[in-house]
């Protein structure tokens, strides 16, 4: 009951779906029975849906940045010319097996771990995961602590080192605070999918598959039946919500 | 067996003022350092992206680390019940909640979100160690000071052995907590280890010991008291066998680390430097392992060395600067090595350092505030012995223990 609670307060931070508390807690069947593609902003998430990312490394380009760009353009995430504080939600990584030889090249950023390691260690619990598997940071709760940043395996959390300028208004920014990939939460839930999908694709690449890991029938879930994705660290368990083809 | 008199000083002389001085302008830099970071943000550190905790997370860190450690000298008085320490228990519960206070302060002013303080004491997320971590401060402040109040209070006197009970398992606790935030960490080679708790333990043994002897030491020796031969060669020997247990520690934590073959570049990181880990691994070689704790040894158990306060000084003054390295060695070390995310693989390029040794340099803010949290620590325990009566009028070798025989 307690993580009910946290998580609804935690809805504040999304405004639009602010109203939702009361649908929950007055009808959640009637509201349930009505989910289609796009959620009605008045609902609450539920735990029907885990959105998650496929993404296949061999028909990811070699020196192509698209994803990296929309995703830094659609969440007003700037560059002030010094990589070692920028924040950095999605990046590109060139990659050479040592025994073969062969190089590949793939996106990094949140794997929207089931027990995600930054949600468990965070004192506030400011970072969170969605019902649906999206792990995010209330920046109204953050206390810039870092704990985050050095329990995620994946380095996919950047702490903002400066004043932020030029914020997007559903992708709230804050100096001093922790951040990472949204999964475009603000896309997702109108029923649209992440910047960088979407980049991907209109490069005709077609290297990022975004879809509900639970619904059978999506094309993430055929993807994956057909020819298996990989988790990287799977050592640790953490049942990503992204996983990797050709790796 | 003569009484023994705890006795406020008169905290007037030039000298003392002076030092009051001298700390507080050493906090007033500290305070203008965390200004600094806040109004123009973090890029102005040397902290970034790969490197999150940076200096004042080894002062901050050690500095707790050392506060529970503190509190050694009063637990053996009343947990142990040896008469011989219950002179000289006060003033060390007053040094552990004053390293505490400066800690936190430094803990504290890195955050991103300082003013969010309250947010830090009023949501916890108790699956998590750090939010454990604040309440076990907490608990701290509440055990320590009940403690004190115990001791200082005559009306009271006969519950100090229950309240020093509380106190003595509250700071094993307290330290288990501190060195399971690293502990913890499954992300890092470096951490992920639950040895690192009872090792965190066993150093606030030893820092904590070291930075009592010297306030011990200093604050008698400067408002003209009597200190024994007796005291000073019985710390003496406690600190010897804390040093020694802390390296003991060490050498295992690396052996474990060394038989595990995915933690071998690791090992190779901080014991021999390859990757880039040259830094760290002079400051585990010269600064944690030689000056200290083989010189500190050295000093301590030198034949004839007993009663000697100058190696004893240097001794402890080591053991400090020693904890230090390791701290750095540890939560520096720990983050500069490149997180193994593809195993067999090579990074040939990436924007956000994949696979790269992070680089850490200090800046003179973080410089500052570190050493403010030391100031905050040493004030209050200038403040407190003026205040409170917590310094023994004397002890000399015959008030400090009747059975002394003279060589």
């Amino acid at each position: 009951m307690k993580e009910m609670t946290v998580n609804f307060s935690r809805r504040h931070f999304f405004e639009k779906s602010a109203t939702a508390v009361a649908g929950l807690s007055i009808a959640p069947g009637v509201f349930l029975s009505q989910v289609a593609q796009a959620k009605p902003a008045d609902q609450a998430v539920t735990i029907e849906k885990r959105w998650g990312m496929l993404i296949d490394a061999a028909k990811c380009a070699t020196g192509c940045n698209d994803c990296v760009t929309a995703c830094h353009e659609e969440n007003g995430v700037t560059s002030h010319g010094r990589p070692e504080t920028d924040a950095q939600w999605i990046r590109k990584v060139k990659l050479r097996d040592k025994a073969t030889n062969h190089v590949i090249s793939l996106p990094m950023m949140c794997q929207h771990c089931e027990t995600a390691p930054c949600v468990y260690v965070c004192p506030t619990g400011a970072s969170f995961k969605r019902a649906d598997g999206i792990v995010l940071v209330d920046k109204h709760i953050c206390i810039g602590c870092r704990y985050c940043m050095m329990a995620c395996p994946y380095k996919a959390r950047s702490f903002v080192h400066e004043t932020v300028t030029d914020q997007v208004e559903y992708s709230p920014r804050g100096k001093g605070t922790v951040e990472s990939c949204t999964l475009c939460v603000h896309r997702v839930d109108e029923g649209g999918t992440p910047a960088c999908v979407e980049a991907c694709n209109k490069a005709e690449h077609g290297a990022m598959i975004f879809g509900d890991l639970k619904d059978p029938n999506s094309a993430i879930s055929i993807e994956l039946e057909k020819h298996g994705g990989k988790q990287i660290r799977a050592d640790l368990k953490l049942n990503t919500g992204v996983r990797y083809q050709g790796i | 067996m003569k009484t023994i008199r705890l006795k406020e000083i008169e905290g007037n002389s030039l000298g003392y003022l002076g030092l009051l001085a001298l700390l507080g302008a050493f906090i007033l830099a500290a305070l203008g350092s965390s200004y600094y970071m806040e109004h123009n943000g973090h890029w102005v550190t040397g902290m970034n992206n790969q490197i999150v905790w940076g200096l004042p997370h080894v002062f901050a860190v050690f500095l707790i680390v050392a506060a529970s450690g503190a509190l050694n000298v009063a637990s053996i008085s009343s947990v142990f019940d040896k008469k011989f320490y219950k002179p000289l228990a006060p003033l060390s519960a007053v040094l552990s909640l004053a390293l505490l206070i400066g800690g936190l302060m430094v803990l504290v002013l890195d955050l991103g979100r300082p003013d969010r303080l309250i947010i830090a004491m009023t949501y916890y997320n108790f699956k998590s160690i750090f939010a454990w971590n604040m309440i076990l401060y907490n608990g701290f402040f509440l055990f320590t000071g009940v403690y004190l109040w115990f001791m200082l209070d005559r009306t009271m006197k006969g519950y100090t052995k229950y309240a020093g009970f509380a106190a003595f398992i509250w700071r094993l606790i307290l330290t288990t907590g501190t060195g399971a935030i690293f502990g913890f960490i499954v992300a890092r080679t470096g951490y992920n280890m639950a040895m690192l708790a009872p090792m965190f333990i066993i150093m606030s043994f030893s820092f904590g010991l070291a930075i009592y002897i010297l306030v011990l030491m200093a604050s008698f020796k400067w408002t003209d008291r009597a200190l024994g031969d007796v005291v000073i060669i019985r710390l003496r020997k406690l600190l010897g066998v804390f040093v020694a247990a802390v390296l003991y520690f060490v050498v295992v934590y690396h052996l474990t680390n060394l038989y595990m073959t995915n933690h071998h570049d690791y090992e190779a990181f901080i014991l021999l430097g390859t990757q880039g880990g040259e830094s760290y691994s002079r400051m585990f070689w010269i600064g944690q392992i030689i000056l200290g704790s083989l010189v500190p040894l050295a000093l301590i158990f030198a034949p004839g060395a007993g009663k000697c306060r100058m190696t004893l000084t240097a001794a402890c003054v080591l053991v400090i600067l020693g904890g230090l390295a390791q701290m750095y060695v540890l939560i520096i070390g720990g983050q500069a090595f490149p997180l193994e995310m593809f195993p067999g693989m090579e990074v040939l390029e990436s924007t956000f350092f994949d696979g790269a040794t992070a680089q850490y340099a200090p800046t003179l803010p973080e410089v500052l505030l570190g050493l403010g949290g030391v100031a905050v620590a040493m004030i209050i325990m200038a403040l407190s012995i003026k205040v409170l009566g917590l310094l023994p009028e004397s002890l000399d070798d015959t008030t400090a223990d009747p059975h002394h025989k003279a060589d």
